[in-house]
C-alpha cells in the first residue's frame, strides 16, 4: 500500500495558488497543519490569528463578509470547543464561506483529552447550515480541499496529516459514499482511518466466509440516509458501524436515525468510543484500547452471525492491504 | 448622505422616542438611550460615509433564517446604505441597544416611525435584541464580545481589496469583560488593521448593575493601548469632543474612542433607579405615571398618552 507523506501540504497550496479569495489563517499550529511551507512561500495570502480562536473564527466571519474564503487550520478540537459561540453566530448562522479544517481526528493524537476531537461530529452535524466532511486516506485528503471550497457555506472537515495511505484513487465526491464491498451477511460502516481497519478485516472474515457489504463515508452532513437504508436491506443479519468518534451523536447515531424512520429492523452494533473520554497514547494503542480496530469488529460481527471465526490477531496482521481501485469491481477486492 | 437635522437634535428625537415607546410598553432600554444617543446620532449624522438606505421605509417581516433554501435572505444592513467600496460599514456590538438605534434610524430619515411599532412583536423583524435580519443591523451581536473581531475581518479584508471605506464598531463598555475583546484588538493591531475604528459607550452599567460591583475592569484606556490601539477619551455628551476624537491619527493601529457616559443623561429622574438601569420597569401604575410626567417635562414634551389598564 502506498503512503503519501503530507498531502494536505501540497493540495492545499494548490488550490490556495489558483484561488486568490482563499485565505490561510493559522491558530499557531501552522507547522502541525502542515502549512509553513505555504507560510513560507505566500506570506501574502497568510494571516497569523494567534492562539486566540474565538478571535479567528469572528474574523473569519468577517473576512467571510469581504467576499473571502478563508480555510482555518487547527487542531479539530480546538475549531469548536473554546469558540462554538463564535461558531454559531460569525460562521453558521450567516452561512459564511469559512472552511475549518480539523487536524487530528479522535484518537489520531497522543494529546489525550484537550487534543482528542471526539465529539465533533455530533456538535457539528446539529448545526443547521453546516457541511462536515471527513477524510479516510490521502486521495480524500487532497481532494478534500477543492471539495470543501465548493460549497455554498461553512464546512467542517476532518483531515488527516502526516504519513497517510492511499486507499482511493478516486476524488473525495460530497455526498457520494464508496461501496468498498457488496457482500450479504453484514453491512459495516466506517469513515476516516476505520475504513482501513474494516478493510483489514474483511480480508480475513471473507477467507472465513464472512461476506461483508461495507461503505465508506466522507460526507456525514448531508448524510445520505436512503442509501444506508438500502444496504441495510440487503444484508441478512445486521449493521456494525465503526467510527474514531463517540457512538452518541457520531456515525452511528447517524445510522440508527436512519434505520429507525425507514421502519428497517436490523440489529445494529455501534462500535467506537462508548461514552467515555480517551487518554493519550498511540493510534494504534487507542484504537485496540478503545475498541476502533479491526479485531473489535471481526468480534462484533461474530456476535451478529453467531458463529465463531476464527480469526486471531494474527489473521489480521497478515492481511495484504490494497489499494481500492475504481476499475476493479468493489466485489473483487 | 448627510441629514439636513442637526446631530444635537436627532439626539434628542433618540431620547423622545426611546422614552415614548418604553412608557407605551411597560418598560424599555432607557439609560442605552440616555448614554448613547449623541454617539449614534453622531455615527449616522456626521461621522460615518454612509449611502441612502436601500431597504424599504416600513420594515418587512421577519423573511426566515439563512438557509440553502431561503435564496432571498437579506440583512438589515442595507438600512445603513449600499455594500460598495467607498461607504463605510457598521456594526451595532451591543444589540441590546437595538431599540436605540431604531430611533436612529427614524431620527436620520432611514425607517419609518412604524418600524418602532414592530419593536419586539411576533413575526416581526425589528426584534428587541437586535439581529442580523433587523434594520441597521449586518450581523447578531446579541451575544457580545464577537462584534469587534468581526470587524476586523471585515476591514482586513476591505483593506486588501483597496476599498476606502472604513468599519466602524459601536461597542459597550461591558464588552471589555469578555476574553474575545482583547483577542480582537491585538490581532487588529497585530496586522495593522486601521481602517477599524470603534465608539465605546462607557457607561460603567451592565446587565447586573455597575460595573464596578459585577467585575472590575481597571483603566481600559491604558489596557487597549497596551494592545496595541490607539485610544482617545472623551465625554460621550460632547459632540465638539466626539468630533475631535474621530479625528485622532491612528496610522497602522485600530482607533478606540472611549465615550464616557451618564446612563442617566438627559433623564436624571431615572437616578431613582440606580444603579438597576439596564432595562427598566414599572412595578406600579402609579411609578409609571410619576416616571411619565418626570421625564417628559425634562425632554421638553408632553407626557405620553398611556392607554388604561
Amino acid at each position: 500500500m502506498e503512503m503519501v507523506n503530507r498531502p494536505y501540504a501540497a493540495a492545499f497550496e494548490a488550490h490556495a495558488v489558483a484561488n486568490p479569495d482563499v485565505l490561510c489563517l493559522s491558530a499557531d499550529l501552522t507547522s502541525s497543519c502542515e502549512i509553513d511551507g505555504f507560510r513560507d512561500r505566500h506570506p501574502e495570502q497568510f494571516l497569523s490569528l494567534g492562539m486566540a480562536e474565538q478571535n479567528m473564527l469572528s474574523f473569519a466571519g468577517g473576512l467571510g463578509l469581504a467576499g473571502y474564503r478563508p480555510f482555518l487550520h487547527s487542531f479539530g478540537v480546538f475549531l469548536y470547543r473554546r469558540p462554538y459561540d463564535q461558531l454559531m453566530a460569525s460562521i453558521a448562522y450567516p452561512r459564511r464561506k469559512v472552511r475549518l479544517m480539523g487536524f487530528l481526528p479522535g484518537v489520531t493524537t497522543p494529546g489525550g483529552m484537550t487534543h482528542q476531537a471526539i465529539e465533533d461530529l455530533s456538535v457539528m452535524r446539529t448545526i443547521p447550515n453546516m457541511t462536515v466532511l471527513e477524510s479516510g486516506d490521502a486521495t480524500e485528503v487532497e481532494s478534500i480541499v477543492a471539495a470543501a471550497d465548493s460549497v455554498d457555506g461553512p464546512v467542517y472537515c476532518r483531515v488527516l496529516r502526516g504519513s497517510v495511505p492511499r486507499l482511493f484513487d478516486t476524488p473525495l465526491e460530497i455526498g457520494r459514499m464508496r461501496v468498498l464491498s457488496e457482500g450479504r451477511d453484514v453491512l459495516v460502516v466506517t469513515a476516516g482511518i476505520t475504513t482501513e481497519e474494516a478493510i483489514r478485516a474483511r480480508g480475513a472474515l471473507d477467507a472465513a466466509g464472512v461476506s461483508v457489504r461495507h461503505l465508506h463515508l466522507n460526507t456525514l452532513k448531508p448524510f445520505d440516509a436512503a442509501q444506508i437504508v438500502d444496504h441495510a436491506s440487503s444484508v441478512r443479519h445486521g449493521v456494525v458501524t465503526l467510527e474514531n468518534h463517540l457512538v452518541t451523536g457520531g456515525i452511528g447515531s447517524m445510522v440508527a436515525e436512519a434505520l429507525a424512520e425507514a421502519g428497517l429492523g436490523r440489529r445494529l452494533i455501534r462500535l467506537g468510543l462508548q461514552d467515555s473520554y480517551a487518554h493519550g497514547g498511540s493510534r494504534p494503542y487507542l484504537m485496540k484500547y478503545y475498541g476502533m480496530d479491526a479485531l473489535t469488529l471481526v468480534r462484533a460481527i461474530e456476535r451478529l452471525t453467531g458463529e465463531e471465526s476464527g480469526i486471531d490477531e494474527d489473521a489480521l496482521g497478515a492481511v495484504r492491504l490494497d489499494a481500492v481501485h475504481s476499475a476493479v469491481k468493489a466485489e473483487a477486492l | 448622505m448627510r441629514n439636513s437635522r442637526s446631530t444635537e437634535d436627532i439626539a434628542l428625537g433618540i431620547r423622545r422616542r426611546v422614552f415614548e415607546h418604553a412608557m407605551r410598553n411597560n418598560g424599555g432600554y432607557l439609560s442605552q438611550a440616555c448614554s448613547a444617543a449623541e454617539q449614534l446620532a453622531f455615527l449616522y449624522n456626521e461621522a460615518l460615509n454612509l449611502g441612502p438606505s436601500t431597504m424599504p421605509m416600513v420594515p418587512e417581516p421577519f423573511g426566515g433564517v439563512p438557509s440553502a433554501e431561503n435564496r432571498d435572505y437579506r440583512t438589515g444592513a442595507g438600512y445603513n446604505g449600499p455594500f460598495d467600496a467607498v461607504h463605510d460599514r457598521l456594526f451595532i456590538a451591543p444589540a441590546h441597544y437595538a431599540l436605540v438605534a431604531y430611533a436612529c434610524l427614524i431620527e436620520t430619515g432611514r425607517m419609518a416611525a412604524e418600524g418602532l411599532e414592530m419593536f419586539n412583536r411576533d413575526g416581526s423583524s425589528v426584534e428587541m435584541i437586535g439581529a442580523e435580519h433587523s434594520p441597521g443591523m449586518e450581523v447578531h451581536n446579541g451575544t457580545l464580545g464577537i462584534g469587534l473581531s468581526t470587524g476586523a475581518g471585515l476591514a482586513y479584508g476591505r483593506k486588501r481589496r483597496g476599498e476606502t471605506g472604513e468599519v466602524c464598531v459601536f461597542m459597550s463598555d461591558g464588552e471589555v469583560q469578555e476574553g474575545q475583546t482583547w483577542e480582537a484588538v491585538q490581532a487588529a493591531a497585530h496586522h495593522r488593521i486601521d481602517n477599524l475604528w470603534a465608539l465605546m459607550d462607557v457607561n460603567r452599567q451592565q446587565c447586573d448593575g455597575a460595573m464596578d460591583s459585577v467585575m472590575e475592569v481597571g483603566d481600559i484606556a491604558t489596557k487597549f493601548r497596551d494592545f496595541g490601539a490607539v485610544v482617545a477619551e472623551v465625554d460621550a455628551h460632547d459632540l465638539d469632543a466626539l468630533r475631535e476624537a474621530r479625528t485622532t491619527p491612528h496610522e497602522g493601529r485600530p482607533l478606540i474612542v472611549l465615550a464616557h457616559s451618564s446612563p442617566t443623561q438627559g433623564m436624571d429622574f431615572l437616578m431613582r433607579r440606580f444603579p438597576r438601569l439596564h432595562y427598566v420597569r414599572f412595578k406600579t401604575a402609579e411609578e409609571r405615571a410619576e416616571m411619565n410626567e418626570a421625564i417628559a417635562a425634562e425632554l421638553g414634551i408632553p407626557p405620553v398618552e398611556l392607554e388604561a389598564h
